[in-house]
């Protein structure tokens, strides 16, 4: 290729300065993502839900620019429906992933935003799709977002096999945490969606109901002696 | 027999074919002794909160080209529908013609679907054609309104991404606006409590802010009603002189006087009406 299209990647708006994961369990599957979206050194939404339905049962998480990572979810949602209807049942979530693959591949030189989509669907159960840079992959569990580069050494220690659902609950909860005190560009809340063969569970996780990490800097309150 | 008609195609989206001829000049025009003219920015703080009823919609009335204050009393909200207004910050002409465009494409969904237009709707088209232009579009955008499914506040950054917030401030005097918001905001709020907090907001975007200045134009929308407030507040009176340079008849001596009358024909009259709107 003769020249790629340069300086596009500078002033690309709002980034969703991000942390994202998703990890599947025997049943289904848990999406986690912080809520911070920054333009430059301001916050400009610091409650913004990046976990966005694509269908009933499959949702995708957001990362990289706003304005490119929403819009290919709704144009997955739109192409979604189309083809449900099309197929008369439920989507695979393969195909969803596919969907989404299909955008980020052909614009791979305009679009900056990485998607991981996840959902449950009845062929294959849970399952978790990381779709960056235009690939389609499986995995049993994928990072993504600015605030992943602090948590790969965590998942990778934490993660086992077979996990039940409160287990990756957890799990997700805790990298979440992980990387939002680390990460500048992540923070707010953390939103969490559940979605087995029974339906789709939303939680939102407030900053203080967030678990407490090893911080140098917390002083724990003195525990005074009473007579 | 057939016409042959010569019809060019016109291709989608953004034109660049003038973008070279432009560098070459811009780079040029030191030899010629001239700047390029900066386009005209409204540097804004505008904000909006949805309140019990429906939402409040406030702005400042400050347009500078550069460091020149070009209007001191421009309206920065905008009408989309009835029930829908629209603030907007950055490129003065660029929100100005996007919020037109978009409130004529929604009048004529409304007439279609004959139902009054939600406040999502005109959010979907102003994203989908900010998002089309890549950013070149500099229009950043308050979106607000109540329709049949109850109050919307929506908030759209040029590239195409939109917020969905109860509340929410953009321009140049948004931190100081987004300020006064995080201390005082409270869900269902009662109207006049609410644009006391807005009027606030943006009186600090004004005071704090070189690029926002002048009056606080207000836009209450509820169901079935608008308030648009233009003035709502004068927040800068413009100063009174208090001397006076006009001189009194007679403080400059007459020397001499002549009169030559002229005696002119009139030859023809025309009217010629002036657009004044």
């Amino acid at each position: 290729m003769q020249g790629s299209i340069s300086d596009h990647g500078t002033s690309k708006g709002l980034k969703m300065g991000t942390t994202i994961i998703a990890i599947e369990f025997d049943g289904g599957v848990v999406l986690g993502s912080d809520s911070r979206v920054s333009a430059g050194a301001s916050v400009v939404n610091r409650v913004m839900n990046k976990l966005s339905p694509l269908h009933d049962k499959i949702y995708c998480a957001l990362s990289g620019s706003a304005a490119d990572a929403q819009t290919i979810a709704e144009i997955v949602n739109y192409q979604l429906d189309v083809h449900s209807v099309e197929v008369g049942e439920d989507p695979l979530v393969r195909s969803a992933a596919t969907l989404v693959k299909n955008i980020s591949y052909k614009y791979k030189e305009e679009l900056s935003a990485h998607l991981i989509v996840g959902g449950w669907d009845k062929k294959e159960g849970g399952q978790v799709f990381a779709t960056l840079n235009g690939l389609i992959t499986r995995q049993p569990f994928a990072v993504g977002g600015s605030g992943s580069s602090y948590i790969y050494g965590f998942v990778d220690a934490e993660y086992r096999r077979r996990m039940t659902r409160q287990e990756c609950q957890e799990f997700v909860i805790n990298s979440l945490t992980l990387a939002m005190n680390r990460d500048g560009s992540s923070g707010g809340v953390a939103y969490l969606v559940t979605i087995d063969s029974e339906g789709v569970e939303e939680k939102c996780v407030l900053g203080n109901e967030l678990p407490r990490f090893y911080d140098r800097d917390v002083v724990e309150p003195a525990k005074t002696e009473k007579v | 027999m057939a016409t042959v008609s010569v019809c060019q195609y016109q291709p989608r989206g953004f034109s660049f074919e003038n973008c070279k001829r432009n560098a070459l000049l811009e780079a040029d025009s030191t030899k010629f002794g001239f700047n390029a003219p900066a386009a005209r920015k409204t540097g804004t703080t505008i904000c909006g909160i949805v309140f019990k009823d429906g939402v409040v919609l406030g702005a400042d009335t400050r347009a500078t080209e550069g460091m020149v204050v070009a209007d001191k009393n421009c309206s920065k909200i905008h009408y989309i529908s009835p029930n829908i207004y629209c603030c907007g910050a950055g490129t003065a002409a660029d929100t100005e013609m996007t919020t037109q465009i978009i409130s004529s494409n929604l009048e004529l969904h409304s007439l279609t679907t004959s139902r009054l237009p939600r406040v999502a709707t005109a959010n979907r088209m102003l994203k989908q054609m900010l998002f089309r232009y890549q950013g070149y579009i500099g229009a950043a955008l308050v979106l607000g309104g109540v329709d049949c499914t109850g109050p919307h506040l929506y908030s759209i950054y040029p590239h195409g991404s939109t917020d969905k917030l109860p509340y929410v401030t953009m321009g140049s005097g948004s931190l100081a606006a987004m300020a006064v918001f995080e201390d005082r905001f409270k869900p269902d709020m009662e109207e006049e409590e609410a644009k006391s907090l807005v009027r606030d907001a943006i009186a600090a975007g004004i005071f704090n802010d070189l690029g926002s200045g002048s009056n606080i134009d207000l836009c209450v929308i509820t169901k079935g009603k608008v308030d648009y407030l233009r003035p709502h507040d004068v927040a800068n009176n413009k100063g009174v002189r208090t001397g006076s340079y006009r001189y009194k008849r007679g403080t400059t001596g007459v020397l001499t006087k002549t009169v030559t009358p002229l005696n002119l024909e009139v030859v023809e009259e025309s009217i010629q009406t002036m657009d004044t709107s």
